[in-house]
């Protein structure tokens, strides 16, 4: 099963893989902003009800979404926090 | 492009990155200047000259990410550059600015941005944010890999603008040089320009990796889910607070000014017409809106600094999680944050918002936000009304305004829901906001910001409150030998009125005043005081006793519930009609803040009669 950016926990951080392009505007938002093939992403504060929205750690930069959104991006491997 | 033709240069990059600071520093210009990512949502053009003598007409345009034009406010920059902005021709050549600490993200925006096919340069600004999070950036090589100059910049700092002057300078001076730096076009989509990106990042960039910068530690109690709303709540609530508590003895020392002016006029100007012009309708209807410039002040001390900060973003991260249960775009948070000062320009960042009937649903419920113009209202009325004691260590008075600010977001939050469930439908997300980077606030642009919203307070002052003191005032006094209020001109008119507000319990002077307050809400305030100035036998009362001896309880509760939903601003409904160009949602907007209106007072009128207030 193809890991999500929406499954990472707080700390934990992800490769994205791939962008689900079901929704392309989506996708097209999220790579300019800054999302691309390769980034380290690393989620690290959530919103109060349903851990939504999230803020994400990108390339040095904080960005906030929604978890409708964050779940576009797809992540090719897990890794622990110390090994980030 | 040779001598004595000015050259027209396109400000374009990413939100935040310090397009507007730099716009203000090169011009002289007044663009709002603000730590979050959505400040410019209209173009700005400004001049300067090099020393060379050569004319620079620069634009100032919204933030952009790529060049799709997902929301209203990035079209706006795109065609600035593309020259598709009615009336206006396109620039010559682009200033291509981003946020140096942020080069890892962002580089992918000027490959972009290239293939506009004008000349362009690349000013990489916040270099001194860039290394104080230990980056260090390869300008030559850089250079080399985009096949654009590249310039360093701190637009905040006067050094800091130097180089970018000096190129300038010699650029002006050679018109050849524009098509020398018409870059040649990046092929490929957004997928290959990213990785074409990262892979001159990964040479021209290096970052000394730290451990936890400044910002996130303060992000750990900040965006914490419940530590984090806990401080939110304490900032609006100390915020309201101290505009009530820190404001009174400045706001006594007007009222003295005041009082003195009136006295003074009254003793030399000749018994008659012209003193009861002078002394009941203007200075006791413009002294009575302009007394509250202390609180104005102090409140936008706040809002500028939560503004500089950084914070504004975090509070929408914050609040969004109950955004999105409600049914709400979560960038209508800062639109609706920004209307607290004033509707106008909150209704026009609301063109941040991509969906539609999203923005639309933003414009709607933005009136409902407390603005500025507000204050004087529940001041006066809360003034008379509600003890000057303490609960506890809070001010009374400050938590009965606190109260009706949260009345109104309350109502926002509900008629959002309504309209999300039935008039404006449809799925919505899109909160994707980049959270900067904490800021020290610039000391000159928040001094400027400052004295900016000061004056326009006491603008307003001049241009509405003065002629309708005097329009009211004409009204009262005539014809001469009316011995009430009904019998004046002012009366009959209001009486034609008061029938319909008779029933929510107010009298015929809120009648009288609240025709013209139409054009604002503080004119409520100026007319009374200049109604009840001229009915007024003593001169030592202020209108606050006046009100409070004349009004019952009821009736001045239902009148600040009146004001929380009231729609009595034409120019709020000028700008909705403007930004919805459409007659449609001004009218809808109107009607329903007027029906709220009428049935919050009426229940709030009789609910408190019922229970024995008076
Ligand atoms: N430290 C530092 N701060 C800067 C610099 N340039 C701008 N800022 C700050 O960055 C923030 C954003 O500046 P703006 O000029 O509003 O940015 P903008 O690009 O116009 O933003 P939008 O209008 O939202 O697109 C403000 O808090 C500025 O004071 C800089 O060179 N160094
Ligand atoms: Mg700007």
């Amino acid at each position: 099963m193809t890991k999500r950016l929406t499954d990472l926990a707080k700390s934990e951080t992800g490769v994205i893989l791939d962008f689900d392009d079901s929704d392309p505007a989506l996708s097209t938002r999220l790579r300019e902003i800054g999302f691309a093939e390769g980034d380290n992403v690393t989620p690290l504060h959530f919103g109060l009800f349903g851990k939504n929205p999230m803020s994400v750690r990108v390339n040095g930069a904080q960005i906030a979404l929604r978890r409708e959104d964050a779940q576009a991006i797809l992540l090719k491997a897990v890794k622990s926090e110390a090994s980030a | 492009m040779s001598d004595g033709q000015s050259l027209r240069l396109a400000l374009l990059g990413a939100p935040n990155c310090g397009k507007s600071s730099l716009f203000n520093a090169l011009t002289g210009g007044k663009a709002k200047v603000a730590n979050y990512p959505g400040v410019t949502v209209e173009y700005r053009k400004g001049d300067f000259t090099l020393p060379s003598g050569q004319a620079i007409e620069l634009l100032d345009l919204p933030g952009v990410y790529g060049d799709c034009g997902h929301s209203m406010d990035e079209r706006v920059a795109l065609d600035a550059v593309r020259g598709n902005l009615e009336g206006e021709r396109a620039p010559d050549a682009i200033v291509f600015m981003m946020d140096a600490s942020h080069i890892n993200t962002h580089l992918h925006n000027v490959l972009q941005a290239k293939n506009h096919g004008l000349p362009i340069i690349l000013v990489l600004n916040m270099m001194d944010m860039a290394a104080r999070d230990g980056i260090t950036i390869d300008l030559p090589a850089l250079e080399r890999e985009i096949g654009i100059p590249v310039i360093s910049c701190v637009a905040v700092r006067g050094s800091g603008r130097s180089l970018l002057l000096d190129y300038l300078e010699e650029w002006g001076g050679d018109v050849s040089f524009g098509s020398a730096a018409t870059p040649k076009e990046e092929k490929g989509d957004l997928k290959a320009l990213q990785a074409k990106a990262r892979s001159i990042t990964s040479t021209a960039v290096s970052r000394v990796h730290q451990a936890e910068t400044f910002s996130q530690r303060i992000d750990n109690w900040v965006l914490h889910p419940i530590m984090g709303l806990a401080i939110l709540f304490t900032i609006l609530f100390v915020m309201f607070q101290a505009v009530y508590t820190w404001s009174g003895p400045a706001m006594d020392l007007i009222e003295m000014a005041i009082g003195g002016l009136q006295r003074g006029a009254a003793a030399i100007l000749p018994d008659g017409l012209i003193t009861s012009l002078v002394v009941d309708g203007i200075i006791a209807g413009v002294g009575s809106v302009l007394i509250f410039l202390p609180q104005i002040i102090i409140l936008f001390a706040f809002i500028l600094l939560l503004e500089a900060s950084g914070y504004m973003a975090r509070a929408a991260f914050l609040v969004d999680t109950l955004m999105a249960k409600i049914g709400l775009n979560g960038r209508a948070f800062i639109p609706l944050l920004s209307s607290f000062a004033c509707a106008i320009p909150g209704i026009m960042s609301a063109r941040t918002i991509e969906q539609e009937r999203d923005r639309i649903t933003t414009i709607l419920i933005a009136p409902l936000m407390t603005c500025a113009a507000r204050w004087p209202v529940y001041f006066l009325i809360i003034g008379a009304f509600v003890p000057a004691e303490k609960v506890g260590v809070f001010s009374l008075q400050g938590l009965v305004a606190f109260g009706l600010i949260l009345v109104g977001i309350v109502f926002a939050l509900i008629m959002a829901a309504i309209f999300k469930r039935t008039l404006t439908k449809g799925e919505s997300s899109g909160l994707l906001i980049e959270l900067p980077s904490y800021k020290t606030p610039v000391f000159k642009d928040y001094i400027i910001g400052l004295w900016d919203r000061g004056m326009i307070f006491v603008n307003r002052a001049g241009r509405i409150i003065l002629p309708a003191s005097i329009l009211i005032w004409g009204l009262m006094s005539f014809p001469a030998n009316a011995t009430t209020t009904a019998q004046t001109w002012a009366g009959k008119v209001g009486g034609l009125i008061e029938p319909l507000l008779r029933p929510i319990g107010f009298n015929l002077e809120i009648a009288i005043s609240l025709i013209p307050a139409m054009a604002a809400r503080e004119v409520a305030v100026s007319s009374l005081a200049t109604i009840y100035s001229i009915g007024g036998t003593n001169a030592d009362d202020t209108l606050r006793d006046l009100i409070a001896a004349n009004w019952t309880l009821p009736t001045a509760l239902a009148f600040l519930a009146w004001f929380v939903f009231a729609p009595q601003c034409l120019s709020t409904f000028a700008i909705i009609r403007k930004e919805t160009n459409s007659w449609k949602w001004p009218l809808f907007a109107f009607g329903y803040l007027f029906v709220l209106a009428y049935i919050a007072a009426g229940v709030t009128y009789h609910v408190s009669l019922a229970m024995g207030l008076s």
